[in-house]
């Protein structure tokens, strides 16, 4: 897995000047007063938040606190009522091609006929851009993403055929192939069992050695100290964003969940 | 007229050849948007799509008085147009789901269509009969330029469909995803949309208002069953959809009094039955096959694991037991030990069964094999 970096690093454009200090300074990610509301009811309630380029950041929060809104938001997939986001400086439709996305794994039908490198291939679309169809060196990535990823020998089966995990591992291999700076994910974690934890977080800590910025929604407060080392509590307004070591505390345990939470924080 | 006589007289003659010919384009060009729709969990927008268009024929001949097909289709064409946009609009601004803004919209358009169905009819106009084949379609009043008109809308889908193959997976199976690739999700939707209400109006002539969906999604629903690729999806759906037409069109004009939309509905839902019956991954009767094959299996298994278990016991795993010892600990029957022996796993003497080499490593593999499957 040594060769992400290789892999990223090709015939892109650096987008900054340092690439390779985590927290140096350079934002990679900047919200300003974001505001969302699905009705009347806020979602996100006058968001500011900086991400640092080259942090592994999990977002916090109960269910319903706005995680996913917050990405889906950043991304333009949700139309916010007021603020802004910049990437790296410049309005996200500018800068696509630095940003990926693995949505939640239960927001797509399984069942589509199509089978596993399909949906990687899916990865160099944006890249091509209208009409043009992918060719030899799009089916190249798309192989090298899934062979990152553990699911090579998987590259012919039917989508539907495949365990929660492995489909997992299919959005992951997916926003590889996109070569970003910067990527979103939406619950990586979710329903997949230990080895594959594993395998994802394994990806996820290479990515920021190469100088990603990589945001993660988090749900299982425990493994937060050991996978990332930023966090952003968040429950429809911020409640704090930092490194882990300087803020993933039970006082703003507590301020984000509303009940008195303990969590043994490895220091 | 029989069937064989359908099939001499299909390509001489006129009437016969254009009926065909245009069954058999429309089945094509509705199976292949119909993948679409049923992919995009849109089932119920074709019958919504095909009842709002009633009041726009209705309206087209009231405004024009004119009776030719192409003004009557074009009135067709604006309101399902409206309709679908309606539906479009009541789900992204209101709380209210698809289905029921699909329901809404299918009533109230096609209530009112029947309102001005029935004021025309009171009219005293002697040119006012006849609209109500839009109803349930008269494949025998198309003429060859209707045909053509069908050839060159399904020419410019196909190209169209070619054209944006990429974009249309992509925003079928991830819509989220698509915009954030850069894709204007909104383009490739009304595209797709526009279409299928273009297949519809065009299939109103032949089959109607009222059984027009079932062209939609009969076909695309048979090929879903034989096929895990969303190419070979939307082309057996468009053979499906054009078998259909054929079919029907040779059943109906080989009897008498039989009209030709609801034939050629009833033979794509028989494409959907045999499908969802005999298709090798997904239908019925071969995965009750599986079962029972796994089901035999693991029978199979079992005893052999056993067997083994026992013959573990002893310094020889051929030590030979008496076949009682079977019956008291576990169910297994005689088939299955005949199956064992068949395949040299076992030999039988008499009431005296022990494992043979073979077996014995067979069985030992077996054990790993599900130990590895459960770690």
């Amino acid at each position: 897995m040594d060769n992400i970096k290789n892999a990223h690093s090709k015939e892109k454009t650096p987008v900054s000047p340092s690439t390779d200090m985590a927290g140096a300074g350079v934002i990679a990610v900047k919200v300003d007063d974001l505001t969302v509301a699905y009705n009347y009811k806020p979602v996100l309630w006058d968001i500011d938040l900086e991400i640092p380029e080259g942090v592994l950041m999990a977002i916090v929060g109960p269910n319903g606190a706005g995680k996913s809104t917050l990405i889906k938001a950043i991304l333009g997939i949700l139309k916010p009522i007021a603020g802004s986001v910049t990437i790296y400086g410049k309005p996200y439709h500018k800068q696509r091609s630095h940003v990926a996305y693995v949505p939640q794994k239960g927001s797509v039908d399984w069942d589509f006929p199509t089978v596993a490198l399909d949906v990687v291939m899916m990865g160099t679309y944006g890249s091509l851009g209208w009409i043009k169809r992918p060719g030899v060196k799009e089916k190249k990535a798309a192989l090298e993403a899934l062979e990152k990823v553990g699911m090579l020998p998987f590259k012919d089966r039917q989508i539907s055929q495949l365990s929660g995990g492995q489909q997992q591992r299919i959005f992951l291999a997916r926003a590889l192939v996109q070569d970003a700076s910067i990527y979103f994910m939406d619950e990586p974690f979710q329903g997949v069992d230990a080895t594959t934890e594993i395998a994802i977080i394994n990806i996820l800590k290479e990515l920021r050695k190469a100088g990603k910025t990589v945001v993660v929604v988090h749900h299982d407060l425990q493994t937060v100290p050991e996978y990332f080392d930023w966090v952003t509590f968040l429950n429809v307004k911020k409640i704090a964003t930092g490194p882990v070591k300087d803020i993933f505390n039970d006082d703003n345990l507590t301020k984000t969940y509303g009940i008195n939470y303990k969590v043994s924080v490895q220091k | 007229m029989n069937l064989q006589d359908y099939f001499s007289l299909v390509f001489s003659d006129y009437t016969l050849r254009t009926i065909t010919l245009g069954t058999a384009i429309l089945g094509a060009v509705t199976g292949m948007l119909g993948s679409f729709a049923v992919l995009r969990k849109q089932s119920l927008l074709g019958d919504a799509i095909s009842h709002a268009a009633l009041p726009g024929i209705a309206l087209a001949f009231l405004i024009t008085g004119a009776k030719d097909t192409n003004t009557l289709l074009l009135g067709a064409l604006v309101s399902g147009l409206v309709g679908t946009f309606w539906i479009r609009g009541i789900v992204t601004k209101t709380h209210l789901k698809s289905d029921t803004a699909l329901g809404l919209i299918l009533s109230l358009f096609f209530g009112f269509g029947m309102l001005l169905l029935t004021f025309i009819q009171k009219q005293p106009n002697a040119n006012q009969a006849g609209l109500d084949k839009y109803l349930f379609g008269q494949a025998a009043t198309l003429v060859e330029s209707d045909v053509w008109l069908m050839a060159i809308i399904t020419g410019i889908c196909l190209i169209v469909m070619l054209l944006f193959w990429k974009e249309f997976k992509l925003l079928l199976f991830d819509a989220d995803y698509t915009k954030t690739l850069g894709f204007n999700t909104k383009f490739i939707d009304v595209l797709i949309t526009t279409f299928i209400v273009l297949a519809i109006v065009l299939g109103l002539q032949t089959v109607g208002v009222v059984l027009m969906s079932a062209m939609l999604l009969a076909p695309a629903a048979a090929a879903r069953q034989w096929t895990n690729s969303l190419g070979k999806m939307v082309f057996l759906a468009a053979i499906f959809g054009a078998f259909s037409g054929v079919f029907g069109t040779a059943i109906s004009a080989s009897q008498d009094n039989l009209s030709t939309g609801p034939v050629i509905v009833i033979v794509a839902s028989v494409f959907v039955v045999i499908s969802f019956i005999f298709s090798p991954g997904r239908g019925l009767l071969f995965r009750q096959i599986r079962f029972i094959k796994n089901r035999r299996d693991l029978e199979f298994q079992k005893t052999l694991a056993f067997m083994y278990h026992i013959a573990e016991t002893h310094e020889d795993i051929s030590h030979p037991h008496t076949i009682k010892i079977l019956n008291n600990f576990q169910g297994f029957t005689r088939k299955t030990l005949q199956k064992l022996v068949d395949k040299n796993y076992v030999t039988l003497d008499g009431a005296m069964w022990s494992l043979t080499e073979e077996g014995f490593e067979t069985a030992a593999n077996l054990y790993n094999q599900n130990f590895k499957k459960h770690e």
